[in-house]
């Protein structure tokens, strides 16, 4: 309730005159306008729309107006207190706004500055290349298979029909275990995994087996100790080497893109038979007449070895039990190693095995 | 097997105008690989020179040279003022060689000619004070063997007064114009080690006429007579044919025919003498070995017989050999002579001075030579026919054939009477279905192609209805089943008719789960900023030594090789860190000192075990059988190792990074266990590589399947590293063993947590994991412990320290009470103290 009002008249109250109320409210928002910073705008706040603000005084004496007067006078400073409570709002959006942007701008930092005090990983190409070639099987259905690095005499050769005296045998410069008695090897091909699949599984067999094999080469720019094969095996009924070329062809097509393709030679393994040397067509030319004389991948071949192949000889599949006169089947190898080396131009294969991480961080995770 | 073209041409109607290129094309269709095509490279003006006059002339080097007048021919200058002698026309060539006189004929190279051995072309050119107008060359300028040309090993070229007019072409003279195609023969491919051979499979690949060498001589010589030497063959089984045939009174000065000598070389062996090289030149030309003695050495008849146990020879390589009873020795009176059809004896050795020769010509058991090469550790070009199989019914033939040679060039007399033992093993015929060819191949071959492709090989084809009995020739014994007909029958259609068909494999399960969580290993390895890389698995004691492990460590058991690269690396490592340590060695001294390396690879675990059996290979092995093969192989887990030096993260602009350290490799592994589903234990440990204070055995179930830390500081120091170097090496089988193949049912409470903090007074050598084991374990609503701080300064008693643990308490079924709360607590001060001696600080 207001005090008496001392200047009292019963018609005009001159807080309520419409010009009054109109200069508050103009001067309230000339004053918002004003203000350039929350901290004013609070101050704006408190003088001109607080409870002793002219406004908030004024609509006090509303109540002493005659009845008939005070709808009038309650509706005129109702508006211009709305009026002042909307320009607030909206100066302390703008205000607020413009102050968060110096703020922001304040805070800029050098995004260019170095944030790579943690180097990635990476894992080696020959890994990433083996899951790649596994994985391209896999997504026809075929499977993984392994097998031991030490491998039983028999596994490796005998029953590869590899016999004791061979001529083949001498090809293969195999690490024996101490002492030669023992019939143990370093495998010499990743061949023996499929002689263990053949043993333990049931045709149809579609298997890709991919690891790490062993011969007595001295480590050089072209030859290494060790290196990485993978080999695949289908034995099925009525499988030709018709399958094994559709085979290859999709295979090269997978990795390394459309239009690719494979050509058979014919050569020498004692566990196919007929056996091929299998040709890749260069993946850099494509055996292209404007490219091929030029072309140092295949050194103007058109065509570039990829692997050796056939048809299983029938007395491999007889000593792993798979029945000859019912199934057939192919295999097929490639070096995994040189397949890198091939496909990323890289001269020299001890790059590969020295363990300089300069070497397989820009392989990244995933070839 | 390098095939002179020019050669091969003897016996096969090779177009004329057909390149070697085109020829080895279609040789390698055949299973004949192109190796290389050799050439000599020499072009240019190479011709034949007389030497006219020469001086010769002191240096102040202390050499002396020759300044000569050469009479070129047609390519004569018509006045060399300067040159010795009177002025004709000639050319004026200075030579530093001292093996020729004047009126001797010589090889010049003029100004440009290429010469590929000496690297230039050759130009006239100011030398010892005169314009020298071309070279006078030796037999290694010309990339040419000084056996053919006796006296020029140290010196020039001096050709026989009869060799050419001087001007004449020497390339051609020298058969420097040969191409030889060195052909890579498959040891199922016998035959191709031969002339014959390879021109029987060029008229085939061409559709050309093949004239064979052996038919050209056939002979008839009766098998008695003074030339039949006499012989004894006590194991037909291991040598079932031997010829024999005497040639007498050969002229021990007879040279080679320089042809002779040249196509030897050609073919990549030496010229020595006349009767080697007739030995030699009909092996190369007919594919048979065949052995010749001085008769004038033999005591007494030849006796062929396996050799006795410990049985010694001096073979012609001047090796002492001990047999065994495996070996077949050809004897005399004294004893062996001769290792039958590998090597002969030095003793009997034809010589500069033989005059009669015992021709030999046998048939060995392949298998037999095999075995003998293998075990001797000898390769002879007779082996490696011998071991292969030639054609047994060549051996009269040749003995000819050499024969005619020895008396053609050699100037002596064939003795009537041929030895000839034994009969030529019959090859067996192969029967097959007449569709096995279009079935195994893929290719649509009817029976007459088959039959055809097989009759060009030198097969003969019965057809019985859709049967094929295929009686193979006999220098074809590889071929012995159906599918080496079917392969037989490809190579003449030609594999690159081969159609191309994707077979339909049977739905497929995928990788197993062991193969995926191996890569996923290697993804959470790399993500956790390890570079993959791979060693090799060799090692030695002196990497063992490096490693600092104790004489006792079981991983100085090494599974050894019997023929290591390097005696340095006899074994197969027992731990990644042996290859991996070398690895970060190279970094590091590649300047690379902050690297993270990381290798997933087999370890090798020796045991005694038991020979692996060696079974025959008509039958499957049985189940038992099987297992014996394995139960015969040393255990090869996977592993993972890592090792880092330097700094884990790089000292740059926000601070001075932050080094690797003991507790970056025992994080690293404990991410990749939880990457498994699986929790490690850690213990302290003490073992080597690691520092014995820095060093946590990882356990599982209780079983340690790893250690992490950091390495001693004298393994530190022995590869080189930066201080405080840190490694970890994990059996991967096991924590994939252990991989639950479901994984954890997640549990969580959604009532309020509370959060109580307890600083608790430990003894030094309490560890941490112990105490907050005990805690997390003192009531069912600790959720969670993590240690904080540890504290160790005044306000702690000394050998002790303060350990501040963060429990979050939480109930799966109530907001807890302030009772709740207080039991927890108490019950987390109580156990710490009863199984760690912790006192509430």
């Amino acid at each position: 309730m207001s005090a008496p009002n001392s200047d009292y008249d019963p018609v005009e109250v001159t807080p309520l005159h419409p010009d009054e109320i109109a200069r508050m409210r103009d001067e309230a928002l000339a004053a918002v306008a004003a203000a350039d910073s929350v901290a004013a705008l609070k101050q704006v706040r408190i003088d001109h729309a607080g409870d002793r603000s002219p406004l908030a005084l004024a609509n006090r004496e509303i109540g002493a107006l005659p009845p008939q007067a005070r709808k009038e006078a309650g509706q005129r400073v109702g508006q211009a207190r709305g009026a002042v409570t909307q320009a607030l709002a909206a100066r302390t959006a703008e205000v607020e706004s413009a102050e968060l942007e110096r703020a922001l701008e304040a805070e800029k930092v050098d995004v260019t500055l170095p944030t790579d005090g943690r180097r990635p990983g990476a894992r080696h190409p020959v890994t990433t290349i083996s899951e790649h070639v596994a994985d391209i099987f896999v997504a026809m259905g075929w499977e993984v298979a392994e097998g031991p690095e030490v491998e039983a005499e028999w596994l490796n050769f005998d029953a590869l029909n590899l016999g004791p005296d061979h001529p083949a045998r001498t090809m293969q410069d195999t690490f024996w275990v101490s002492p030669e008695q023992a019939a143990t090897v370093l495998r010499t091909h990743t061949s023996p995994v499929q002689a263990r699949t053949m043993l333990t599984r049931k045709p149809p067999i579609y298997v890709v087996c991919p690891g790490r094999v062993f011969r007595t080469d001295e480590l050089d720019a072209t030859h290494s100790p060790v290196f990485h094969q993978v080999e695949g095996l289908a034995i099925d009924e009525g499988l030709s080497m018709a399958h094994l070329k559709g085979t290859l062809d999709h295979f090269a097509q997978a990795i390394y893109g459309d239009g690719m393709t494979t050509r058979f030679r014919p050569s020498y393994f004692p566990f196919t038979e007929p056996s091929a040397e299998m040709d890749l067509l260069c993946y850099v030319c494509h055996n292209e007449p404007a490219d091929v004389a030029s072309c140092r991948t295949c050194k103007g071949e058109g065509w570039v070895e990829w692997g050796g192949c056939g048809v299983v000889n029938p007395r491999v599949l007889t000593a792993c039990g798979v029945d000859p006169e019912r199934y057939s089947g192919f295999a097929f190898g490639i070096g995994l190693d040189r397949t890198i080396t091939g496909r990323y131009d890289i001269a020299d294969l001890r790059d590969l095995f020295d363990g300089d991480v300069r070497f397989t961080e820009p392989f990244g995770v995933e070839l | 097997m390098r095939v002179p073209v020019s050669w091969l041409r003897d016996h096969v109607e090779l177009p004329a105008d057909l390149s070697a290129e085109a020829l080895a094309d279609r040789l390698t269709a055949f299973d004949l690989k192109l190796e290389e095509i050799v050439s000599s490279g020499v072009s240019g003006p190479l011709v034949v020179g007389r030497v006219l006059a020469l001086v010769k002339e002191p240096q102040k080097n202390g050499k002396t040279i020759n300044w000569c007048r050469v009479d070129v021919g047609e390519r004569n200058d018509p006045s060399v003022p300067d040159a010795p002698g009177d002025d004709v026309p000639s050319r004026g060539i200075v030579c530093g060689a001292h093996n020729f006189v004047e009126g001797d004929l010589v090889v010049v190279s003029l100004p440009g000619t290429v010469l590929p051995e000496v690297g230039f072309e050759i130009s006239a050119r100011k030398t010892y004070g005169h314009v020298s107008d071309g070279m006078i060359c030796s037999t290694a300028e010309l990339g040419l063997s000084a056996d053919a040309f006796p006296g020029s090993e140290d010196g020039i070229i001096v050709l026989p007064a009869d060799a050419a007019a001087p001007g004449a072409d020497a390339i051609a003279l020298l058969g420097l114009d040969q191409v030889v195609l060195d052909l890579e023969v498959n040891p199922d491919r016998a035959y191709a080690l031969s002339m014959r051979g390879v021109a029987r499979d060029a008229g085939i690949a061409l559709g050309v006429a093949f004239h064979d060498p052996a038919d050209v001589d056939a002979v008839e010589v009766a098998t008695d007579g003074p030339g039949a030497y006499p012989v004894v063959v006590d194991d037909p089984a291991a040598c079932p044919v031997f010829a024999a045939l005497t040639v007498e009174g050969i002229d021990p000065t007879a040279t080679t025919p320089a042809w002779m000598a040249r196509r030897i070389e050609l073919a990549g062996m030496r010229s020595i003498s006349l009767a080697v090289d007739v030995t030699n030149y009909v092996m190369l030309e007919l594919g048979f070995p065949i052995h010749g003695y001085d008769r004038a050495l033999l005591r007494g008849p030849l006796r062929v017989r396996r050799a006795t146990e410990g049985e010694q020879l001096t073979t012609l390589d001047g090796t002492v050999r001990t047999l065994t009873a495996e070996d077949a020795v050809v004897c005399d009176d004294r004893g062996p002579v001769g290792l039958g059809g590998v090597m002969g004896g030095e003793e009997v050795e034809m010589s500069a001075t033989t005059t009669d020769v015992v021709i030999e010509v046998a048939y060995w058991d392949p298998p037999m030579i095999a075995r003998t090469a293998r075990l001797q550790k000898v390769s002879s070009e007779a082996g490696k026919r011998n071991e292969r199989g030639v054609d047994p019914t060549l051996p009269a033939r040749v003995a000819r054939r050499v024969a005619d040679l020895l008396v053609e060039h050699g100037g002596g007399t064939l003795l009537p009477g041929l030895t000839l033992i034994g009969e030529p093993p019959v090859l067996g015929a192969v029967t097959l279905d007449a569709g096995l060819p279009a079935r195994i191949t893929g290719v649509d071959i009817d029976t007459p192609t088959a039959v055809a492709a097989l009759e060009a090989n030198g097969c003969t084809v019965e057809v019985a209805g859709d049967r094929l009995t295929v009686q193979p020739p006999p220098w074809r014994p590889d071929l012995t089943d159906p599918y080496d007909i079917v392969e037989e029958v490809l190579r003449v259609v030609g594999y690159d008719q081969v159609p191309s068909i994707l077979p339909t494999a049977p739905a497929g399960r995928g990788l197993t789960r062991a193969q995926q969580l191996r890569r996923r290993a290697g993804r959470v390895l790399a993500g956790d900023g390890l570079v993959e890389v791979k060693t090799f698995p060799f090692a030695g004691p002196a990497d063992l030594d490096r490693l600092g492990l104790p004489a006792d460590d079981p991983r100085r058991d090494l599974v050894l090789l019997a023929n290591p690269l390097s005696t340095e690396e006899p074994g197969l490592t027992t731990t990644l860190l042996t290859g991996l340590l070398r690895a970060a060695e190279l970094n590091v001294g590649r300047g690379h000192t902050d690297a993270a390396i990381v290798e997933l690879a087999r370890v090798f675990r020796p045991a005694e075990r038991p020979e692996a059996p060696i079974y025959g290979v008509d039958r499957r092995p049985t189940v038992d059988e099987l297992a014996a093969l394995d139960a015969a192989l040393p255990e090869q887990p996977h592993h993972v190792a890592l090792v880092m030096t330097g700094r884990r993260e790089l000292a740059d602009w926000s601070g001075p990074g932050r080094a690797a350290t003991w507790a970056d490799a025992l994080e690293i592994v404990r991410h990749l266990a939880t990457e498994l589903h699986v929790t490690l234990e850690v213990e302290a440990a003490s073992v080597a590589p690691w520092h014995p204070g820095r060093c946590a055995a990882m356990l599982l179930d209780g079983t340690v399947v790893g250690h992490a830390g950091e390495l001693h500081p004298k393994v530190v120091e022995a590869y080189g590293l930066p201080p405080r170097a840190v490694a970890a090496e994990v059996d991967l089988d096991a924590l994939i063993a252990a991989s639950p193949p479901v994984g954890p049912r997640p549990e969580f409470s959604t009532f309020p947590v509370a959060k109580e903090d307890l600083a608790l007074v430990v003894a030094d050598d309490v560890p941490a994991a112990r105490v907050a084991e005990a805690i997390a374990t003192a009531d069912p609503i600790i959720e969670s412990v993590r240690l904080f701080d540890v504290y160790t300064g005044d306000q702690v008693a000394e050998g002790h320290r303060s350990l501040a643990f963060a429990l979050r308490l939480r109930a799966p079924d109530r907001t807890l009470t302030e009772d709740d709360i207080r039991t927890a607590r108490e019950a987390a001060v109580a156990a710490a103290g009863a199984r760690c001696g912790a006192q509430l600080r």
